[in-house]
């Protein structure tokens, strides 16, 4: 206890090394971090055809809002866009609710056949049918090329409902039991009481899964296959990157330094880039402490 | 039948409960478990056109075409290679992070340093793979970069010389990653009693050596556990990731189980034979799994699950 009061030692001249190499290594983590994002966006106000040129890394050499113009003029992005953004809301939402929905009962020790349910969802953690049976079992529920693949196949996550449940373990029964005496069923007191007082976990698992959902390009690569107009803004993306690196390959095999990718395609790469990027960045720092708990509860299973 | 009717009264008396419940064990049967009963095409010659029921077993002729393919052992290596990669130099990045992380006095900094560390996390793979096909292209920055320095005297196609992949695919995910997983074990090392580093100040300990005999033997059951996990997970790649980086020219070092189930199950409609090349890693998976569970239990006296 005494130590506390001794005013702060010396540093020796190993401790300043050591402290000034640190600080050095993070300030590199932190430009290596944030570097590509910056080299994105600066580039994307930049006129198409100078950028194409390379050697912009810091600020635009010729400023443009052309680039981002050509976006909001295009109505294969914009439609990109609204397919993101309804199948986040929608998907988030519908996700975070019917997951706690269901892990509220399996939180209680004493319900009838759970320790059956869990043992259920946990074989789903370890095993799965794989790729081709579950495109087979779409089809057959005639999900693919309709907008209902991103949300119903999504509606549910196993790994999320044991976070719920372990936040949901913490409540006082005494809140549940008042609530009983008053005359409420079970259903009431989930979203009269326990909905209200989970504010912090919903706010991880909604993080969660909707970074999953804006960010996902695989599901509509897959089961999106003769309707473009259901195609999410990263599967958009990466149609336009795979043709990018396709024709790089292809200029390699001819030997020739051209590479033929068109102004338009890049210009709207790159502001599309930024504008799918921009909102994440900017709400994450401030749901850090949530999703930092979220992470530890979800490591200690039960 | 005085328990059954028990049973059954309890049931009733938390009927609103188990009609919680039920609606989420449903999607899980229809979403998890008839894809796993489909797993039997992999043993029938099976054609999309026609219910499963109907296709003729073929028994096991679908894996042994699988062992006996061409490209089996590129697969192989590639998987399992570039998962040790990530194993071996991956793994302990995060761990040194932390470590490095927990040395900054500036908390201010230190705070800023961790929440930048998290951005990659949240960035998708396509706008990641973007960045990286211009960047790794022959006049892209880190050409432009390494010539300026001379360590290459010509610029290199990176992602068009096969060589390269696995050290691409290990960069871009231990870069996108380092931040994230160091979060659990930046909330071990805060659980570390204070007392023992004042008591080893006292003894003239060093800091490397406070690190070295204090932090990480009191973080080690994480890191153990984490380091089985990764170990189960090792024909698990990084789908995401590597379809973006993935082109003609690579393919022989950068195709795994997981993007070769997509190519011919996807692209060529072999069903049969990618559900089958689909479930020898799950099956391998599921055995190093419950390897690397027993093993977890018998040292450190916990499981996984």
């Amino acid at each position: 206890m005494k130590k506390r009061s001794v005013t702060r030692i010396k540093r020796s001249p190993g401790t300043l090394l050591f402290d000034t190499c640190n600080t050095i290594f993070m300030i590199f983590i932190i430009f290596i971090c944030i570097y590509p994002i910056w080299y994105v966006i600066v580039n994307s106000f930049n006129d198409a055809k100078d950028a194409m040129m390379g050697g912009i890394y810091w600020w635009p050499r010729i400023f443009s809002l052309e680039n981002y113009k050509a976006v909001f003029e295009d109505n294969k992005v914009l439609q990109a866009f609204k397919v993101t953004i309804a199948k986040t809301i929608l998907g988030t939402s519908i996700n975070v609710f019917f997951t706690a929905m269901v892990a509220y009962p399996l939180s209680k020790k004493y319900l009838v056949g759970r320790k059956f349910y869990m043992a259920l969802g946990t074989i789903t953690m370890f095993f799965s049918g794989g790729l081709i049976p579950t495109f087979i079992l779409y089809k057959k529920l005639r999900l693919l090329n309709n907008f209902l693949v991103y949300i119903i196949p999504a509606a549910f996550n196993f790994f999320n409902l044991l976070i719920f449940c372990n936040f949901f373990r913490e409540i006082p029964s005494s809140l549940e039991e008042s609530a009983r005496i008053d005359g409420a069923n079970d259903w009431k007191i989930f979203y009269k009481i326990i909905i209200p007082l989970s504010k912090p976990v919903l706010a991880t698992i909604t993080l969660f899964a909707g970074v999953g959902q804006w960010n996902d390009y695989f599901n509509g690569v897959m089961f999106i296959t003769d309707n473009v107009r259901l195609e999410p803004i990263q599967t958009y993306l990466y149609r336009l990157v795979a043709e990018v690196q396709s024709s790089q390959m292809a200029s390699a095999i001819s030997a020739s330094n051209i590479t033929a990718s068109d102004t338009t395609s890049t210009s709207i790469k790159l502001a599309a880039m930024v504008i799918t990027t921009l909102p994440i960045c900017c709400v994450y720092p401030f749901l850090q402490k949530y999703f930092v708990k979220g992470m530890l509860i979800g490591a200690v299973k039960e | 039948m005085d328990n059954v009717n028990k049973t059954m009264r309890k049931w009733w008396n938390q009927r609103y409960l188990q009609m919680m419940v039920l609606p989420g064990i449903l999607w899980m049967l229809i979403f998890n478990y008839i894809p796993m009963g489909g797993i039997v095409i992999a043993f029938k010659k099976f054609k999309i056109t026609k219910p499963i029921s109907e296709a003729p077993w073929v028994g096991f002729r679908y894996f042994v075409e699988f062992f006996e393919d061409t490209n089996f052992a590129d697969i192989m290596t590639n998987t399992i290679g570039i998962s040790l990669l990530k194993l071996v130099i991956g793994f302990p990045l995060p761990i040194i992070f932390a470590l490095l992380l927990n040395e900054i006095r500036n908390l201010k900094f230190k705070k800023l340093a961790q929440t930048v560390s998290y951005l990659p996390h949240f960035l998708s793979w396509v706008v990641l793979g973007g960045i990286m096909v211009s960047w790794l292209a022959k006049d892209g920055v880190i050409n432009d970069f390494l010539v300026a320095i001379h360590v290459l005297k010509e610029p290199v196609s990176f992602l068009g010389e096969p060589k390269y992949f696995w050290w691409i695919a290990l960069i871009s995910d231990s870069w996108k990653e380092l931040g994230w997983s160091a979060i659990i074990y930046l909330a071990a090392i805060t659980s570390v009693d204070q007392q023992m580093y004042e008591a080893a100040t006292v003894d003239g300990a060093t800091k490397l050596q406070k690190i070295w005999y204090i932090t990480l033997p009191s973080i080690s059951g994480t890191i153990a556990i984490m380091l089985i996990m990764q170990v189960s997970g090792l024909l698990n790649s990084n789908f995401d990731q590597i379809l973006i980086l993935k082109n003609q020219i690579n393919v022989s070092r950068s195709q795994v189980i997981d993007t070769y189930v997509y190519q011919v199950g996807m692209t060529m409609g072999k069903y049969s034979y990618a559900t089958a090349v689909g479930l020898f890693k799950s099956v391998i998976a599921l055995i190093l799994l419950l390897i690397s569970n027993k093993t977890c239990k018998k040292l450190l006296g916990r499981s996984l699950y």
